[in-house]
């Protein structure tokens, strides 16, 4: 109601009016569908943590956590991740500034990290199928990998992503467009850090003790 | 209608159940569709003598009528539903054999192994130790613990007028105490789509008198078959329409490794497996709910129930 | 099997394998007369359409104005198509599973073989809810809610049209597998060990697997776009608890949507990592666990049913509202219910497997939470009755959809209370008891409130009413079918018969299973009828046009605009004063402006959605019949459409002023006339 009474509307007759006379401008929805978006992302994420919860200790007479995490790798490549949250803030703030080249800088290595998180990903990967511990060797790892392995889908993806944004702002600047995909990407990456922080402490931690 | 006139204590408790829970929802549903019919007809629009009242859309009366008919007939039925899923909970073991007759002292149950095969049914007598497929038999008035599980897929064991039924899966065994009222010869089935086979996967079920029974059990024992886990094997083989057989022996440790998963030669069992078992774990066949191996059962745990045996 | 061994022959067979994957000769089913005739009539009929749309040089038309559409409205119906064609699938199989379980008795089995009719009655499941009851919900809410809500488009146009387009490419798939290779045989929801790849080796798990993975893209996606549509797109003045109640339904709905799915997603997808990449989470072997599975699949299972039946309670509501010319009874307490109902449907899963061996705790526990369900839906019956307490009830035909869905329900809800006592349960789970009752609440809730909406709504769409004669004709073959199809089914539970059977024992059985399969022949009559409903309304058009548009003195925003709404739907954002503002709009003199308008920006038309959508299907295919090269090839074809689509500028158009004084002009004379 009080919306509506400091809109303009159409005529000046008694009694309510019941059109506007101006263009409508709803809030855009873009924020809000990505949040409802990564909500469900994160349901996915519980769907596989929970799988985790029941099945993580079905060794089936294969390794435990606690014989393969090789903490201090997860350690490094956790830090990267967290790191690359860092600078991911930093170039929001390079793109608050309106400075394309900062912004441009800060996500080139908010990349490098990602990249570099994904490598040392795979590396533990291709060790562990290697020394017979690869996801079909038993439910416990079957569990693990999909988890990890789909956290780190998301962040092939979000790196993809952070490519192709930065050839946008590259070639159009920082238009509404360009600074509304940033912020849903900065959603998407900051997200993916903290289901990282639940999947180092669950899985990685809580597998070792 | 063998649901609604079944020949085991443990049905009948079920169907007087049906019966008094389907009553209560009627005290409120029949009155919702006679009013719905009655509106319509008496608000019709070509009836200008109905009243009219086209702003009237609210009366707390009524909204708290309309809240507290159901609510009231729920409180009701939830208690009932409460209560009978404990007294009527499979795992429990029998309190009586009929109305007013509890069952004597002294008394030990029937115990029977049933393992759902593709796709047939085994039914191990391990006290006897004699085995039959696709038929099996119970002496009237003793109770009945059923020990279930499974070969393959899931399965569930289902006797209408012998009691409620339980899933047969494989790697977890359930179980179902119950006991049969009448002599008869009634249809057992599997109420679980399992397969090609899975219209074929039913069996008779006897209640039979103690000595018909103990006929029953001689001409098992006459039978010059033996269940052996290699005979095992090849009847867990896929078929359909298996037709009965019986064994006049069956190989002792045969239903905790199906159980287990491990009746092939060399197979590790699941709980043999290092860090297979949780802390404390007994493998043990007779432990409930559980599945083999791991002391928390997984089917516990996934069901959430955190009951101790 | 079979074709899996010649495939693995050493020599020239290897290049073919890897060109073609799995699928051979061997996939068609070249030995099987029924899906020959099947083939030849979809196949003739598919070609006569094409061979149609060529020679009236259809495809532009068709291409522009409704497969890259981004209107809400079009995407709406194309929605009601896919459904009512994907009902007559399902319908098919329905007629066939009544036909064998009339004729298998004794020593007849039937003519259907066990691996036909088991792929039958699981293709049956997955068509009816997922490509039948699902677009239904969806597409009235899509065509629907913005109107409602005195907007113009939904959020997101493209990804509107984009999620419509995956839905067809998981229909799509579905029917695929009806002549190239098959469908599962482990019932529609796949319960592994069964539908592990030790017993179902074949592609139809797969099939099931990737049709419903692509589908279910667009469903999710089409679940945040309408509450972001609900969220921020109403118009001024529209409080939350003046919505109407459709739209209360269509956001709950959506947010059980949004936080279904992808449970959905991740066991589907956890079952494929068992039949694709060789892991254990379902498999007896090294340490899976089927019941996982169980449990996730109804965790987004019951949800599921709820967001198909809110949108119907709410397309009841807005009917008995309109119909009585009354305001709803109660709408404060129907939004609470809608809520609660909502929440709850969480809390409930386990009632669909009691008979697992939980403890009577865990049993008692969900028992009771299933029954407080009830007490909503309760209060929500009792308010639809008090709604035409003092109205004055035109029995129209969406009313009689209404008024039969009341009577129907009630007595499906019953029975549903009844399953969720656990001790009554263990003797009616999986029984024909239990088939009776989900079709009772589907076909009594889902279809009436579909069918009801689209009485209802048709005028809208298309400026026409439905013919009243075959549309009544339509309700009571339905009605009366289903009594006679379900009833006999209720007896035969109660008889201690199970479902998924092809073959029975018992002749005494055989009488409920002929009454049961008239009934669906009436049904089927009844289905004719809506068909031939249509294409009499559709001749009859000039006589049953809507002018005013507003043709049932309805209460809601969308029946405040032309029928068919202009693809603006509004020149004039509407301003809400109350609940019902139309209603609120006539009773308190409106006044339509005729003059002021202004151009009108809105979104352009895309064929990204149908292009990404098809690619879909390609890496579908490809992932079910093993070829990895076109898998491959599809997956780095849609990430690079995606993103060539994140760089297209040109999403908006406006429609000039003049335009718009041409359109609401027309529409100003016409109600001239009329008045």
């Amino acid at each position: 109601m009080t919306a509506a009474s400091q809109i303009r509307l159409v005529g000046g007759r008694e009694g309510p009016e019941f059109y506007l006379a101006e263009e409508h401008h709803p809030e855009n929805g873009t924020l809000l569908g990505f949040w409802i978006y990564l909500m469900s992302d994160c349901l996915l994420f519980a769907g596989l943590f929970a799988t985790y919860g029941v099945l993580g200790r079905n060794y089936a007479g294969g390794p435990s956590g606690a014989q393969i995490f090789d903490l201090p790798m997860v350690a490094v490549n956790t830090t990267m991740l967290l790191f690359s949250s860092i600078t991911y803030g930093m170039a929001m703030i390079g793109a608050q500034s309106g400075s394309v080249r900062r912004t441009l800088g800060w996500l080139a290595v908010t990349g490098l990290f990602g990249c570099g998180f994904l490598g040392l990903e795979l590396t533990e990967f291709t060790h562990l199928i290697g020394d017979g511990a690869g996801p079909q060797r038993s439910a416990f790892l079957s569990s693990f990998f999909t988890l990890v392995g789909t956290h780190g889908l998301h962040v092939t993806v979000g790196v993809i992503w952070l490519v192709t944004l930065m050839t946008q702002v590259a070639r159009r600047g920082l238009t509404e467009t360009n600074r509304r995909r940033l912020m849903c990407l900065s959603l998407f990456w900051h997200f993916l850090d903290v289901i990282w922080i639940g999947v180092f402490s669950f899985v990685y931690l809580l597998g070792v003790m | 209608m063998v649901v609604m006139d079944p020949a085991g204590d443990i049905a009948v408790r079920q169907r007087d159940l049906v019966l008094l829970a389907t009553g209560l929802m009627l005290l409120i549903v029949v009155p919702v569709i006679a009013a719905t019919l009655f509106f319509a007809w008496k608000y019709r629009a070509s009836n200008t003598q109905a009243k009219y009242d086209p702003e009237w859309h609210h009366s707390t009366r009524l909204e708290v009528m309309v809240w507290a008919a159901p609510m009231a007939i729920i409180i009701v039925l939830g208690t009932v539903a409460w209560i009978s899923s404990h007294t009527l909970d499979p795992y429990r073991p029998l309190d009586r054999l009929a109305p007013n007759r509890p069952v004597p002292a002294g008394v030990k149950p029937l115990e029977v192994q049933v393992v759902a095969l593709d796709w047939k049914w085994l039914f191990i007598y391990p006290e006897l130790g004699v085995a039959s497929v696709n038929e099996m038999a119970a002496p009237v008035d003793r109770p009945i613990e059923f020990q279930i599980t499974a070969s393959s897929v899931m399965n569930s064991f289902y006797v209408p007028a012998l009691a409620g039924q339980v899933y047969a899966m494989p790697g977890m065994q359930t179980q179902l105490h119950a006991v049969i009222n009448r002599e008869g010869v009634y249809d057992g089935l599997s109420s679980n789509y399992s397969g090609a086979g899975f219209s074929g996967m039913h069996f008779k079920f006897k209640g039979m008198s103690q000595h018909d029974f103990d006929g029953w059990v001689a001409g098992l024992r006459a039978s010059p078959a033996q269940l052996t886990r290699a005979d095992y094997l090849k009847l867990a083989r896929p078929s359909a329409d298996e037709p009965v057989h019986h064994y006049a022996g069956v190989d002792p440790g045969l239903f905790p490794a199906i159980v287990r998963l491990c009746v092939e030669p060399g197979q590790a069992c699941m709980d043999q497996m290092p860090g297979m078992t949780r802390a404390g774990a007994g493998p043990s066949a007779k432990s409930g709910r559980q599945h083999a191996g791991a002391e928390a059962p997984m089917s516990t745990a996934m069901n959430m129930t955190g009951r101790g045996e | 099997m079979q074709q899996m061994q010649t495939l693995t022959a050493p020599g020239h067979v290897d290049i073919a394998k890897l060109i073609f994957g799995r699928l051979t000769w061997d996939a068609l089913p070249l030995h099987v007369p029924i899906l020959i005739g099947t083939f030849a009539v979809v196949a003739t009929g598919g070609i006569a359409v094409l061979a149609l749309i060529t020679r009236y040089k259809l495809w532009g038309y068709l291409w522009r104005e409704w497969i890259t559409s981004v209107d809400h409205k079009k995407i709406g119906v194309m929605y009601m198509i896919l459904g009512v064609v994907m009902l007559l699938r399902g319908f098919a199989d329905a007629l066939m599973m009544r036909a064998q379980q009339v004729m298998a008795f004794g020593h007849s089995h039937g003519y259907l073989p066990p691996e036909h009719y088991d792929q039958i009655f699981t293709a049956h499941g997955v068509i009816m809810i997922f490509f039948v009851a699902m677009p239904f919900v969806t597409g009235l809410m899509n065509f629907v809610v913005p109107m409602q809500i005195g907007a113009r488009d939904v959020a997101f146009p493209f990804l509107n049209n984009f999620s419509f387009w995956m839905t067809v490419s998981g229909a799509v798939t579905v029917m695929m597998s009806l002549f190239v290779g098959e469908f599962a045989r482990t019932g529609w929801l796949a319960y592994p060990p069964l539908s592990d790849l030790a017993y179902s080796p074949d592609v139809g798990v797969d099939y099931y697997i990737w049709s419903l993975q692509i589908a279910g893209v667009g469903t999710l996606l089409s679940g945040v776009n309408l509450i972001a549509t609900i969220v921020k797109m109403r118009a001024p003045g529209m409080s939350l608890m003046q919505m109407p109640i459709f739209t209360w339904t269509a956001l709950c709905t959506n947010a059980l949507i949004v936080a279904s799915f992808p449970v959905l997603t991740v066991a589907l997808a956890l079952l494929s990592a068992d039949r694709y990449l060789g892991m254990h989470f379902f498999t007896n072997e090294l340490g899976g666990n089927p019941m996982m599975y169980v449990n996730l699949i109804w965790i987004w299972g019951h949800p599921e049913v709820y967001i198909l039946i809110l949108p119907c309670f709410g397309v009841f509501s807005e009917i008995v509202a309109t119909f009585s010319g009354k305001r709803l009874f109660g709408y404060a307490s129907m939004v609470y219910a809608t809520i609660a109902i909502t929440v709850a449907s969480y809390l409930v899963w386990l009632h669909h497997f009691f008979t697992m061996g939980s403890g009577g705790d865990v049993n008692g526990f969900f028992g009771i939470t299933t029954m407080i369900i009830s007490i909503p839906t309760g209060a929500k019956i009792f308010n639809w009755l008090f709604t035409m307490y003092r109205g004055r009830v035109r029995f129209e035909v969406p009313m009689l959809w209404t008024l039969g869905f009341m009577v129907t329900f009630v007595i499906g809800g019953m029975t549903g209370v009844l399953l969720a006592v656990p001790p009554a349960d263990f003797v009616l789970h999986n029984s024909l008891f239990l088939v009776a009752h989900f079709h009772n609440v589907i076909i009594g809730g889902v279809v009436f409130g579909a069918f009801a909406g689209i009485n209802f709504w048709f005028p809208k769409a298309f400026g026409f009413k439905l013919d009243a004669l075959w549309g009544k004709v339509s309700f009571w073959c339905w009605l009366i079918g289903f009594y006679a199809a379900f009833m006999p089914l209720y007896v035969l539970g109660l008889m201690g018969v199970t479902r998924r059977v092809s073959h029975f024992d018992d002749p005494s059985l055989r009488i409920w299973f002929i009454i049961a399969a008239l009934g669906a022949v009436l049904i089927l009559c009844g289905i004719v009828s809506f068909l031939i409903q249509i294409a009499v309304s559709v001749m009859r058009r000039e006589e049953l046009a809507d002018l005013t548009g507003d043709p049932w003195d309805g209460r809601t925003l969308e029946w405040s605009t032309a029928s068919p709404p202009p693809a603006y739907n509004f020149a004039f954002t509407p301003v809400v004063h109350d609940h019902d503002a139309w209603w609120d709009m006539k009773s308190r003199g409106y006044h339509r402006p005729v003059e002021g308008f202004l151009p009108i920006h809105m979104p352009r038309n895309t064929g990204a959605g149908a292009i990404l959508s098809g690619i879909s299907l390609a890496v579908g295919f490809g992932l079910i019949w093993h070829i990895w090269w076109l898998a491959i090839v599809g997956m780095i074809a849609l990430v690079a459409v995606a993103i060539g689509h994140s760089f297209n500028q040109a999403r908006d158009e406006t429609i000039p002023v003049e335009a718009v004084v041409i359109s609401e002009g027309a529409r100003t004379e016409l109600l001239r006339k009329v008045a």
